[in-house]
């Protein structure tokens, strides 16, 4: 594929809002998860939520809007002059020449639980503030992020579970290809809600601790909630020494089970291998993975497997989950963001919370930070229904592709 | 506003109100038939096994049937096709009963509703019985989520120069949500599109960008139907089809923004 530059990126999770109290909390190593005390839960779980979500107030003519996953998107795209940049691309380019893909599993799904608890005792109805297409329809966070840029180009939302905001990058690829936009947004936002954390817990998948991905002990996620959003354009000539360039996509689909991974992560296997070949990379050019590491039993040893395979030496990785808790729909962006960070840093995040690696899965998993000149990270996202994305990052410096 | 992506369909299925599969579709949307509008019928999903069969819901059933009418039509059962999913909404029986037993003192919802009411469940089971790997795109763009769906998967086909099928599918939710979300009924439209022509190719579509407002059916219960179910948007360019003449026609997409498809029979 032709590179394509992050000319802007930002995320917002509970580690911190935008990209220094990110860096800084990854530098430090910062625990941030928490035991769940997350509206009406009574789940024995631990959550990664974002400080004053609630506060948010939607701008003027967004009120319609309003619902905790569009006061999310608003906050993040409010951090790192995010929105700015966005506005001197619609200049730039004009704004039907800017895409909007987003990716999230629940988008407001939360209002319409809400709302189901209000519903009237007579006649059942739902409230009549309860706007579905504002705020619970999956498509509702793109049309939020359209309408605050007044952007006028092609949009759309990718909700493929855990892979979503992965696998815009991909739609957002093949739209600038084709000659049909020249920037696109894209990202993803997900929010904490009843249904993934009562679901997940029917699956038996919430740890009862801070989540542990890769440990020997390891049982399962802790759910957290993130904004992130790059803002995607071809390379011009002129861009920096550290740039961040996306490389190379790989996607695949299991074919194997609704919410179990193929147990020797073939999808998994076949997403790096193309993200690899797209990239035109060998596997020894990676320095960095950055897993997709959820801390499940299963989804760790297919993974684990899966990278084996196509990484014949070990190579450096560990698993953001740990300080954000899973993101869901927003987990690929969230990466994706700090995949940057790495590159633009020098820095190796390590895990946190694992304290003894599981060794039986045989990967160079990171327990400690470490400084060292990263050229090519790959970030993995896999998810329910068997949807895998595996993406490649690099810096335009080391590739001789900045001036 | 110039870029023309250009592609070949190959296959096509089609199940809404009065509207039983492509075959006889095409007849009504020709002219040569009238239509009548009826409950959607949607047939035993052949390609799931029998006890996936019993618990697959609607929106699984309608796309993998629709799905099944392009493969066959196309003659493309055992390929590895890449895929485009385009939902308006997902599956609404499903997120009615998990809202329901959330806003209940029990709330154990079961695993399979939980795992069930991802977006990209039906991507899930529909790649299972075709045992399909290659990648699929899940998407929801509200009323705009055939044109989406077709815009995605038109630059699947012209960049990456793969066949790609198409699945744009609609279930209705139950009340009290389809008082906040009117879908009367079940509708799917499935497109196997191509980047050559080929011996298969049934006619070769040009898809551009427009602000032009969109094509309506004079037939004013056509034309309801095209309103009230997003994935029934599609209908003007498989009527074009249909008729087997040159034409063009304006498909509705987002608010502002429209798709200009030229289409010729092959």
């Amino acid at each position: 594929m032709k590179p394509l530059l992050l000319s802007h990126f930002t995320v917002t999770s509970c580690i911190g809002k935008g990209l220094m109290q990110t860096l800084d909390a990854l530098r430090q190593c910062r625990k941030t998860l928490k035991p769940c005390d997350f509206e009406t839960v009574d789940l024995s779980t631990f959550i990664g939520e974002v400080e004053g979500v609630n506060d948010v107030k939607m701008h003027a003519g967004m009120t319609e809007y309003d619902c905790r996953n569009n006061r999310l998107a608003q906050l993040g795209l409010e951090q790192d002059g995010f929105s700015e940049a966005v506005n001197a691309a619609a200049a730039k380019y004009g704004h039907d020449r800017i895409g909007v893909f987003l990716g999230t599993s629940t988008s407001g799904i939360l209002e319409t639980e809400l709302a189901f608890r209000h519903r009237d005792i007579t006649t059942g109805a739902l409230p009549e503030d309860f706007i579905y297409n504002k705020t619970q329809n999956t498509y509702s966070v793109t049309d939020f992020t359209r309408q605050y840029f007044k952007l006028a180009g092609p949009a759309v939302v990718v909700s493929s579970a855990c892979s979503s905001s992965a696998k815009v990058f991909s739609v957002a690829r093949r739209m600038i290809e084709a000659g049909l936009i020249d920037a696109a947004i894209v990202g993803g936002v997900d929010s904490l809600c009843l249904t993934t954390l009562y679901g997940f817990n029917s699956l038996g998948l919430l740890s009862t601790q801070a989540c542990r991905p890769y440990d020997i002990t390891r049982d399962g996620i802790s759910i957290g909630e993130a904004a992130a959003f790059a803002l995607l354009e071809r390379p011009s000539a002129d861009i920096d020494n550290d740039a961040i360039l996306l490389l190379g996509i790989g996607e695949s689909s299991d074919a194997y089970h609704m919410s179990s991974p193929h147990p020797d992560g073939l999808g998994a296997k076949i997403a790096m291998q193309q993200a690899l070949q797209s990239a035109n990379l060998d596997p020894s050019d990676i320095d960095y993975i950055n897993l997709h590491g959820t801390a499940t039993l299963s989804n760790d040893a297919a993974e684990a497997k899966a990278v084996s395979a196509v990484f014949n030496n070990p190579v450096p990785c560990s698993s953001s989950k740990g300080a954000t808790g899973h993101t869901l729909g927003a987990a690929g962006a969230v990466e994706a963001v700090i995949c940057a960070l790495a590159l633009q840093h020098g820095l190796i995040p390590s895990g946190l919370n694992t304290q003894e690696v599981d060794t039986e899965l045989n990967l160079d998993y990171r327990l400690e930070n470490q400084q060292l000149a990263l050229k090519h990270v790959m970030s993995n996202s896999f998810g329910f229904g068997g949807t895998n994305c595996s993406l490649i990052f690099g810096l335009a410096g080391s590739l001789g592709v900045a001036n | 506003m110039t870029t023309k992506l250009t592609a070949y369909i190959e296959g096509i299925g089609l199940i809404g109100p009065g509207l039983n599969d492509w075959a006889s579709g095409r007849q009504i949307l020709a002219g040569q038939q009238p239509y009548q509008s009826a409950k959607t019928i949607i047939p035993t999903p052949e390609l799931l096994p029998a006890a996936e069969r019993r618990r697959a819901s609607n929106i699984v059933k309608l796309t993998l049937a629709t799905s099944l009418q392009a493969i066959v039509e196309a003659g493309l059962q055992d390929e590895n096709l890449p895929s485009v999913f385009s939902f308006s909404n997902g599956d609404g029986l499903n997120c009615h009963t998990i809202c329901e037993m959330l806003a209940s003192d029990d709330r154990e919802i079961s695993p399979t509703r939980f795992h069930n009411s991802v977006h990209n469940a039906t991507a899930g089971y529909w790649s299972i019985a075709t045992k399909t790997m290659a990648t699929s795109s899940v998407l929801c763009a509200y009323d705009a989520s055939f044109g989406a769906g077709l815009l995605d998967a038109l630059t699947q086909v012209t960049v990456d120069g793969t066949r790609c099928i198409l699945m744009a599918s609609d279930t209705p939710y139950p009340e009290p949500m389809f008082s906040k979300r009117p879908i009367p009924d079940n509708c799917g439209i499935a497109l196997v599109i191509a980047p050559q022509q080929s011996e298969k190719s049934i006619a070769q579509i040009q898809v551009s960008l427009t602000h032009d407002e969109a094509f309506k059916f004079t037939d004013a219960v056509l034309e309801t139907l095209r309103i009230a179910i997003p994935s029934a948007r599609g209908l003007p360019l498989l009527q074009l089809i249909a008729k087997g003449q040159a034409n063009s026609v304006v498909l509705d997409y987002l608010d502002d923004l429209r798709l200009r498809v030229e289409v010729k029979s092959c």
